[in-house]
């Protein structure tokens, strides 16, 4: 018996083609832009109206600035870019698993 | 994590963050979504590939910004940060010329064989290239470097949480630990990459704000540097100034030693074969997909230096001797300090859930990696063998409670001995460079034989530690800082590395040709040259285009850091 391990790439190719053809992520996951999208459009308006109701003192702290109405506004952007990116390329319907026997 | 020597990341006391039911409606709300998406990907993991390696399937852009995410734990953002604040502009160093060209050398030059070989682990591939004792010592370091690194980020998280939010240490340690082991024991890999890009843009819109404040307070960039001249000297704010060779500097290296102990040797080990960043590639759905993981990271990676750094510089500039004792600041005080002094109520919220947030990300990768080398590398090839795949996915959400609960017991462990912790960090760091020698001789040398990995695997690693550990500490070579000793280790370790493999291999037989196919350059696996999927040959997904625009790009950003 040589001295190698005796496991080679053949055998990983082998394994791991036959474990993507179950595999269900490309199926079932679902899709991140909805997420990242609707948290952004919430933080996005939860601190937008923190912004307009901010009192003078908040806005002497941020230099001057009312940082709470630009980041709020800034977020709600993201967040809005996320769903018309999914609304314009939504999700591609996931491919048929390959049919039996495609053993390499 | 490749970050500088580790600093024990102590807060000054008066540090206490005026946050208010609004902050903490804005941090319960990121908690909640976090565990939604670890429930929500629970339903796509079938098998073992989709939990440790997500199926192979995901897009570029989602495991590019994860790639990136992934090396964005907090404590690399509070330690460039403190960088920045000691050192000054140095700092764009571990950006430009310490991660970019390592970066794009992944992309390009190494996905073809990572991904065309279809390993699912970064020691899985040294299986293949050399034997199996070289595979059997990389996993068992690598596996204990994660969850010491996981326990890290979770101490660190602790004292951060403690100083801002007063919650006491353990409470923050248990609480946040069982978030990360909940949604990665539910999900996998998916659930830890799903929240890592999220992570992303929460960060952005945590330091994005202070950033601005910031600059405002200290009177723009004009303002920055002129204050920093002041009080500094003129080299703070340049990238090179006073790295000749010879001059001294507070960094301890001159250019030679940050070009090549950072820029290659320390940079490449890191990048191109720390599996908790490599993973992520793993995961894309096809070879142009893996291969722009990389070169899609690099782009955020080029920008990000200024919103940590631009942080540290004006805590420098606001505060005289920031971060000396008679300042009443640690360094990595500085952007908790801005976050104190700028923020708003609001804000405020957005900036601590960013902070948790980083933190999470840093032990949330180290723990996904941690699972699947401990299963696949470990316990499938050595101890359970040849089970059925359920058999595998149940022993990975097993091994994830374990390690987690690990990391949980490092983390009380660092609290005591802060000290052994900041050395086993070192330790661990040292460990990358030999690892890169091994790949990156294997993969250029066909002759390199199969017990050479594992003794050269060895050598490097001891030979780092000697020379930063015995060499340096003991003072029998004088190297003036941690910073550049790190650097003067890494270099003796690749070289040490380097010649014990070839010596080993000319005493070895090689391996056969037919078993080097597609993991030496000049040779190819089946899946190497699969046909680019529709959609791919667009200009702007050709990998090298994305990779030396990424390299251009950052040239360009020293210029003006430059004179």
């Amino acid at each position: 018996m040589s001295e190698y391990s005796g496991y080679s790439e053949k055998d990983v190719q082998r394994e791991v083609t036959e474990l993507q053809s179950q595999s269900a992520t490309a199926a079932r996951i679902f899709d991140l832009r909805r997420i990242i999208g609707g948290l952004f459009v919430l933080y996005g308006v939860i601190v937008t109206i923190a912004g307009i109701t901010d009192g003078q003192a908040a806005i002497d702290k941020a230099q001057g600035v009312n940082i709470n109405l630009w980041t709020g506004l800034g977020m709600l952007l993201l967040g809005i870019f996320f769903l018309v990116w999914l609304r314009l390329r939504p999700t591609p319907p996931p491919v048929p698993p390959e049919g039996d026997g495609r053993a390499e | 994590m490749q970050t500088p020597t580790y600093q024990a990341m102590e807060l000054a006391a008066e540090l206490r963050l005026p946050t208010n039911g609004l902050d903490y409606t804005i941090l319960a709300i990121y908690f909640a979504v976090v565990l939604g998406i670890g429930f929500a990907a629970r339903r796509s993991v079938k098998t073992s590939l989709d939990f440790f390696l997500s199926g192979r399937s995901l897009p570029a852009w989602i495991t590019g910004l994860a790639f990136i995410s992934a090396n964005l734990a907090a404590t690399e953002i509070l330690g460039m940060a403190a960088n920045s604040a000691q050192y000054g502009a140095y700092t764009v160093h571990w950006y430009w010329i310490g991660a970019i060209p390592a970066m794009v050398f992944l992309g390009l030059v190494m996905m073809p064989f990572y991904y065309g070989s279809k390993v699912r682990s970064v020691p899985e591939m040294l299986l293949l290239r050399f034997d199996k004792w070289a595979h059997l010592l990389s996993s068992i370091l690598f596996a204990f470097a994660a969850i010491l690194i996981a326990g890290v980020n979770l101490y660190a998280l602790a004292i951060v949480v403690e100083a801002l939010l007063g919650w006491p240490q353990w409470v923050a340690i248990v609480v946040a630990g069982a978030f990360v082991l909940a949604y990665i024991t539910l999900g996998g890999l998916s659930s830890a990459i799903y929240n890592e890009v999220l992570q992303f843009f929460v960060i952005l819109a945590a330091l994005i704000p202070i950033v601005v404040l910031g600059l405002k307070k200290v009177g723009g960039w004009g303002g920055l540097t002129d204050k920093l001249t002041a009080t500094h000297g003129a080299n703070f704010t340049t990238a090179w100034g006073g790295t000749g060779i010879g001059s001294s500097n507070p960094l301890g290296a001159n250019w030679l030693t940050i070009v090549l102990g950072l820029g290659f040797v320390l940079s490449f080990g890191y990048w191109t074969t720390n599996f908790a960043e490599v993973q992520r590639a793993l995961s894309a759905k096809n070879l142009s997909a893996g291969q722009r993981t990389p070169l899609i990271a690099a782009y955020p990676k080029i920008f990000i230096v200024f919103l940590v750094m631009i942080p540290g510089l004006v805590a420098a500039a606001l505060v005289p001797k920031f971060g000396t004792p008679a300042s009443g600041y640690q360094y990595n005080d500085a952007i908790p300090y801005l976050m104190q002094e700028l923020l708003p109520n609001g804000v405020l919220g957005i900036a601590v859930t960013g902070l948790l947030a980083a933190f999470m990300a840093g032990m949330a990768a180290n723990v996904s990696s941690f699972n699947t080398v401990f299963t696949n590398d470990i316990w499938g090839r050595y101890v359970v063998k040849g089970r059925e795949d359920g058999y595998y996915v149940r022993f990975g959400r097993l091994i994830t409670v374990i390690g987690v609960c690990a990391s949980v017991g490092t983390a009380f462990l660092a609290s005591s001995f802060s000290n052994i912790m900041s050395y086993l960090q070192t330790l661990f760091s040292f460990f990358n460079v030999p690892m890169f020698v091994v790949f990156i001789v294997g993969m250029f040398w066909k002759r390199a034989s199969a017990r050479s990995g594992f003794w050269g695997l060895l050598a490097g690693t001891v030979a780092a530690m000697v020379n930063y550990f015995v060499i340096y500490k003991r003072g029998i070579i004088d190297i003036p800082s941690d910073q550049g000793a790190n650097f003067v280790s890494a270099i003796v370790g690749f070289v040490a590395g380097a010649v014990v493999m070839v010596v080993v291999s000319l005493f070895t037989r090689p391996k056969p040709a037919e078993e080097l196919q597609g993991l030496v350059y000049g040779t190819t696996s089946p899946s190497m040259s699969e046909p680019p999927a529709a959609g791919d040959d667009a200009w702007y997904r050709r990998p090298a285009l994305l990779g030396w625009g990424a390299v251009v790009l950052a040239a360009a950003c020293y210029i003006p850091f430059s004179f």
